[in-house]
């Protein structure tokens, strides 16, 4: 069954007032017969049908991210491993300085990130706790976003956290935030007045141009996506998003991203860490 | 020195079919993409790989601009003696990289 689902979208009066653009997209292309019920709209995955990315993969691609020496991600694992012995900045340390062996002082750390930081008084993101790091403590310049390096870092330290289940600390100080994310991911918005939502919560079943609809749970960042041909961090995959849906995405580092990365983190709370993953 | 990564069993039984992994870190730009002012990026990529057993090569492959970055070969051989298994990528502006394995065959 080929479902055809139209938006319209009156635009601002720019001397076209009341112009109306018809957006026609393929939302489903889902078989009649593989819905058993019809999802609820608007409502948040139960615990029990909560799937990674990982699960709407071919088997070849789940088999690259399974063996570390075919995953191409473990190269920028390798490369974190060396930069976390590295002394840089004028504090001349290095991470394992101050953190020692990555293997049991970082183990855990990427799952309950972002976490609140109380002198910046906001919840940062694993990259810029690292960058934290190298400003306050290695006296070092911060590292761009997006950077081999800072890639490199944030996956050698995701992976000391592989298979352990996310738990952000969702307390009090840290609350509000995860409701701005959850704001930005419940809000239309773009060209194509789309929402998160509506897609990786009510059509997760569904196809999105013969590419299977995931329930976007940023289970494995920063990963190895085939399409790349390279590691991406989270808030490139969220820009990835934003553009498809033609909104403006948020420039990097943006508080607004790192609270939408608090809010999938806390909404995947409990599924394991892949990081690094491979997706396609 | 582009960060490479080999997965050779480290024991095998003599006569045994062993699998070799390869994974090289490389950007495998085509030539075909244009740069942000529209210019064509000029070609850089690994145009040839080999491994050769004890000095024997045993494997050898081509690669051109359609493949993938970080390219990951595979491929089995038979296990015939002790030695060291040498790995080489070579390609566009004089790309070089090499790495060795050790094997124990009884």
């Amino acid at each position: 069954m080929l479902t055809c689902i139209s938006f319209k979208t009156n635009t601002r009066e720019s001397g076209h007032s009341n112009r109306t653009f018809g957006v026609y997209i393929l939302a489903s292309l889902i078989s009649a017969a593989s819905i058993p019920t019809t999802p609820a709209m608007g409502g948040e995955i139960p615990a029990a049908e909560r799937k990674s990315g990982y699960e709407f993969m071919s088997a070849e691609t789940r088999a690259m991210q399974d063996d570390d020496a075919a995953n191409p991600a473990t190269l920028w694992v390798l490369d974190g491993k060396a930069l976390w012995n590295r002394t840089d900045g004028e504090a001349k340390k290095s991470c394992a300085d101050c953190h020692s062996d990555a293997g049991s002082s970082m183990k855990g750390v990427a799952a309950r990130y972002p976490a609140f930081n109380k002198s910046i008084g906001r919840p940062i993101d694993l990259e810029q706790r690292i960058n934290l790091c190298r400003t306050e403590q290695q006296k070092a310049t911060p590292l761009s976003f997006e950077s081999r390096e800072l890639l490199a870092l944030a996956a050698f330290i995701g992976q000391q956290s592989r298979g352990m289940p996310i738990g952000v600390i969702d307390d009090a100080q840290t609350k509000p935030f995860i409701e701005a994310g959850r704001t930005i991911f419940e809000r239309r918005q773009g060209q194509l007045n789309l929402s998160c939502a509506q897609c990786h919560d009510d059509n997760w079943r569904g196809k999105l141009a013969g590419a299977p609809i995931t329930q976007g749970h940023a289970t494995g960042y920063p990963l190895y996506r085939l399409e790349w041909q390279a590691m991406g961090s989270l808030q490139r995959r969220l820009r990835n998003c934003l553009v498809g849906m033609r909104a403006e995405p948020y420039v990097f580092d943006a508080p607004e991203y790192v609270n939408v990365e608090l809010f999938l983190m806390w909404r995947a709370r409990g599924m394991p860490i892949e990081t690094p993953a491979v997706r396609p | 020195m582009p960060r490479s990564l080999i997965n050779v069993p480290a024991k095998a039984k003599r006569g045994e079919v062993i699998e070799i992994k390869t994974l090289i870190s490389h950007d495998m730009e085509s030539g075909y993409r244009p740069d942000s002012t529209g210019k064509t990026i000029p070609r850089d990529i690994i145009n040839l790989f080999f491994a050769s057993y004890n000095g024997v090569e045993i494997f050898r492959a081509e690669l051109h601009p359609a493949i993938a970055a970080n390219p990951f070969l595979s491929f089995t051989t038979i296990a015939t003696e002790s030695g060291r298994i040498d790995f080489t990528w070579t390609g566009d502006n004089d790309f070089s990289a090499t790495e060795t394995a050790q094997i124990i065959v009884e």
